[in-house]
């Protein structure tokens, strides 16, 4: 029998950790895209072959391969219509969020029902915000498998706090389509603290205030020898870089309208137009002042514009977000004179005006020593490290929105509050208002609001087979379950009768499992093989945990059996043995079943002895007792 | 030591019988979190919040305290540490994890610390929150309360009434610690309903004072 190692519990690595892949971090942006791996807890960016560490997260669809980075973006003012941009800002939304970011979107969306997620019609072709972010995550999957060399498929993907599970979901699903296993969904700024907790050993309050191309997020956390303790978080999953660079076009459009020139500009004229915007910004964050031409319509405007003029345009942004980094520290109950630093993270917080007013809110200068376009990746890698190779960072995170149902009259019953720990689970009692009543309608909402419709909207089903009772006398408990992930499961049943009935939830705007299923099938036959492979390495594990189990059960109790028995059961282990030589999956799960029924009477004869026993350490107090009468 | 006279078996708790571990099927000690044979992760015991963190059911405890032994107890079960394993392992980590998260909410804030206690013993507040108050003189003071809070026009004033209910609170928790310690349930049932109702004014003051703030 081979050695075994022993670790200790809850550290334990998985079996064979050497020939384990790496897991890398991953910041899925709006902008841009990164990819990081760590070893020995220093973290570092993956570079492509010409040594660029973002890659814009931009995709361009046409007859071929889709083409995603630079050249896609390259592409943007040639063939508009085939690229997609700004993608993040569409995962798990329905065409009724769209509204919210009207006209700041060039793209052609496809008509679908009002609660399923949005498809774009992209170079002839039409998909879902989740299989371009797939895309994406391929590109990155594969250049960092070209740069270390071998295969990745375990990664941890941040997503902004503030995203609720609709996104969350959809960024798992087009992990899972690019062929990566996530381990975990990190919140962008606990990435963030923990590259710069770690990197500092830094203790106390800190905020960190996270301005992305098309999210907004602010955290406040408690960093203390190693543990990253989220105590509030909030955001605006639609505010971001991208807003100023949609004032900026504006601006110039409108001094075009003053000029005569007609507003009304193509879609791809549009995506130009926002193109010169971003450079605009760009230059107007290390220069004073610049001038640039729009040719439109056969109409050729130049603009002039100063940093002081572009600072009036993008105020009203930066004030919002001043004003939910003040509003979330009021949440937390915590003073601005209790925050030990502020961290900076996103491309947008290079822009002066960001500095200023961020260091006027917290009175101090922020930290921004980290690239911050880097620092969500960094931390990523080096949480993807602590779950893969074990750690000894501890990272609590809470719920951002709050998540609840609706009840009569379209009010919302918070189920669990915002700013809970994950991992979280409530229950909560409903019950019939009809006499007879069978059927109950569960609506799951998540968001601040008192009116159901003013929330987001997460999933429906409803809960038949209620046996009938008079109104008000059925129990019918809604148990809201939120893991580490900050993915949440709904389940119902009716209590009192004994009648249990549980419905797994999944919310509308994801893809259901049959969508993934065709995707998978459709886009990629390495995917599959991922699949394959995903399922393997379970039932690998699977079996190792049952051989590590037997082995140290054997080595407690081997005495209790007879040489037969022990014959018996070492056969089907050097079964099972042989088949974790080769990559059958159903040839390992065959032999670790005949091998769970090898050891059955084993079992039972263990039990027998530990409750003869547990019964012995009994009779022995008593004994004592009656001795100390 | 086990208390003469008392039945062990009656007493359930003192020492029952092992389980069987779900990962290589010998005994575990009942309650017990990790197999001493294989190790593996067992579902997390249904036991109270201040068992849980290996507290006796007291009113008075130290935060720093309670937030000492959650963080060591989450470095031990959180899910991250359980990423590799099989995924009856991450199952209970999760389950662990979301008892300690529970628990600490309850342990870490006095309030539900107090309601949590009085629900043990056997005896919960009254008035969950569409409950009326049979106490007429809690019924006035919230009332006065809700009064001022009214009349203040300005951030200035809702601050001066927040301190104020705020030193109240700290007074009702003195209170709720003596209750306690003398074993007066009754006083402490009485003194939990004013803090909660104490707890809903801060909130409607707190939101009161973002108003007039913004």
């Amino acid at each position: 029998m081979q050695l075994l190692e022993i670790s200790e519990p809850g550290q334990t690595p998985l079996p064979h950790a050497e020939k384990r892949e790496l897991a890398v971090g991953i910041d899925l942006g709006t902008t841009n895209s990164l990819i990081a791996i760590s070893e020995g807890g220093k973290p570092e960016v993956l570079r492509d072959a010409d040594g660029r560490v973002l890659l814009p997260s931009a995709v361009a669809y046409g007859p071929g391969e889709p083409v995603v980075g630079q050249a896609a973006r390259d592409l943007l003012l040639a063939a508009p219509e085939r690229v997609a941009v700004s993608i993040k800002r569409l995962m798990g939304r329905g065409l009724g969020d769209l509204k919210a970011v009207a006209g700041t979107l060039p793209f052609q969306v496809e008509a679908v029902e009002a609660e399923r997620m949005v498809r774009l019609v992209v170079g002839g072709r039409k998909l879902t915000p989740v299989e371009i972010s797939a895309d994406i995550l391929r590109a990155l999957k594969a250049r960092a498998e070209a740069a270390l060399g071998r295969p990745v498929t375990q990664a941890v993907v941040t997503v902004p706090a503030y995203f609720d599970d609709a996104a969350r979901t959809a960024t798992r699903d087009a992990a899972r389509l690019a062929g990566l296993q996530v381990l975990r969904l990190v919140n962008e700024p606990t990435a963030a603290a923990l590259a710069y907790g770690l990197d500092r050993g830094a203790e106390g309050l800190y905020a960190v205030y996270d301005l992305g191309g098309g999210t907004f997020d602010v955290s406040v956390l408690r960093l203390e020898k190693g543990v990253f303790q989220v105590l509030a978080t909030g955001g605006d999953a639609a505010l971001g870089g991208d807003d100023f660079d949609h004032a900026l076009a504006e601006h110039f459009l409108s001094q075009r309208g003053e000029a005569g020139a007609s507003p009304a500009l193509s879609v791809a004229e549009t995506k130009q137009l926002l193109a010169l915007a971003r450079g605009a910004k760009e230059r107007l964050t290390t220069e004073p002042e610049g001038e640039w031409e729009i040719v439109a319509g056969g109409v050729t405007s130049r603009h002039r514009i100063g940093r002081a003029g572009f600072e009036a345009l993008i105020a009203p942004f930066v004030e919002r977000t001043t004003k939910t980094a003040a509003a979330v520290l009021a949440d937390a109950g915590l003073g601005i004179e209790e925050i030990k630093g502020v961290v900076l993270v996103g491309g947008a917080t290079r822009v002066p005006l960001v500095r200023r007013r961020v260091g006027e809110l917290f009175g101090r200068a922020p930290l921004g020593d980290i690239d911050p376009d880097q620092v969500v990746a960094l931390g990523a890698a080096l949480q993807a490290e602590a779950l893969t190779r074990g750690g000894d960072t501890l990272l609590l995170d809470v719920v951002p929105l709050s998540l609840g149902i609706e009840t009569m009259g379209g009010l919302v019953e918070k189920v669990i509050p915002r700013n809970t720990p994950i991992p979280a689970a409530r229950a909560q009692e409903f019950t019939t208002y009809r006499d007879g009543q069978s059927a109950m309608a569960v609506h799951v909402v998540q968001g601040e609001r008192e009116l159901a419709p003013q929330n987001r909207s997460l999933a429906r089903f409803e809960l038949r087979g209620i046996p009938p009772m008079t109104a008000g006398a059925a129990r019918i408990r809604v148990t809201f379950a939120v893991d580490a992930d900050g993915l949440l499961s709904v389940t119902a049943e009716e209590a009192t009768t004994g009648v249990r009935q549980t419905v797994e939830v999944k919310p509308s705007y994801g893809l259901s499992e049959d969508e993934m299923t065709e995707m998978l099938r459709q886009s990629m036959e390495h995917a599959a093989e991922d699949m394959t492979a995903r399922l393997l390495t379970e039932a690998k594990v699977e079996a190792e945990r049952v051989l590590f189990a037997l082995d140290a059960a054997l080595k407690s109790d081997g005495d209790l059996l007879s040489a037969a028995a022990r014959g018996d059961i070492e056969t089907a282990v050097a079964a099972v043995r042989r088949t974790l030589q080769g990559e059958d999956r159903d040839a390992i799960t065959a032999a670790v079943e005949a091998l769970d029924k090898a050891t059955v009477e084993f079992a039972g004869q263990r039990m027998d002895r530990g409750m003869q026993n547990a019964l012995r350490g009994v009779n022995i107090e008593r004994l004592a007792d009656r001795f100390e009468q | 030591m086990v208390e003469s006279g008392t039945s062990l078996e009656a007493k359930g708790v003192a020492h029952p019988l092992p389980q069987a571990c779900w990962s290589c099927r010998g005994p575990v000690a009942s309650g017990a979190a990790f197999c001493a044979t294989c190790r593996a992760l067992q579902p997390p015991a249904e036991i109270d919040h201040f068992r849980r963190f290996d507290l006796s059911p007291a009113f008075d405890l130290q935060r720093a305290e309670v937030e000492r032994r959650y963080f060591a107890l989450q470095r031990q079960f959180h899910p991250d540490r359980f990423a590799g394993k099989s995924a009856t392992e991450r199952l209970h980590s999760v389950q662990h994890a979301t008892a300690l998260n529970q628990a600490f909410g309850v342990l870490a804030d006095p309030l539900l610390r107090a309601e949590y206690l009085l629900q043990l013993s056997g005896r919960p507040v009254a008035g969950g929150e569409a409950e009326t108050v049979a106490d007429p003189e809690l019924l006035l003071e919230a009332m006065a309360l809700r009064e001022e809070l009214a009349e203040a026009e300005d951030a200035s004033a809702v601050a001066a009434l927040l301190a104020k209910t705020e030193a109240m609170i700290g007074e009702i928790e003195v209170a709720l610690s003596g209750a306690f310690a003398s074993g007066d349930l009754a006083a402490a049932a009485g003194l939990a309903l004013r803090f909660r109702y104490m707890r809903k004014f801060v909130e409607e003051a707190t939101r009161r004072r973002r108003q007039i703030g913004a």
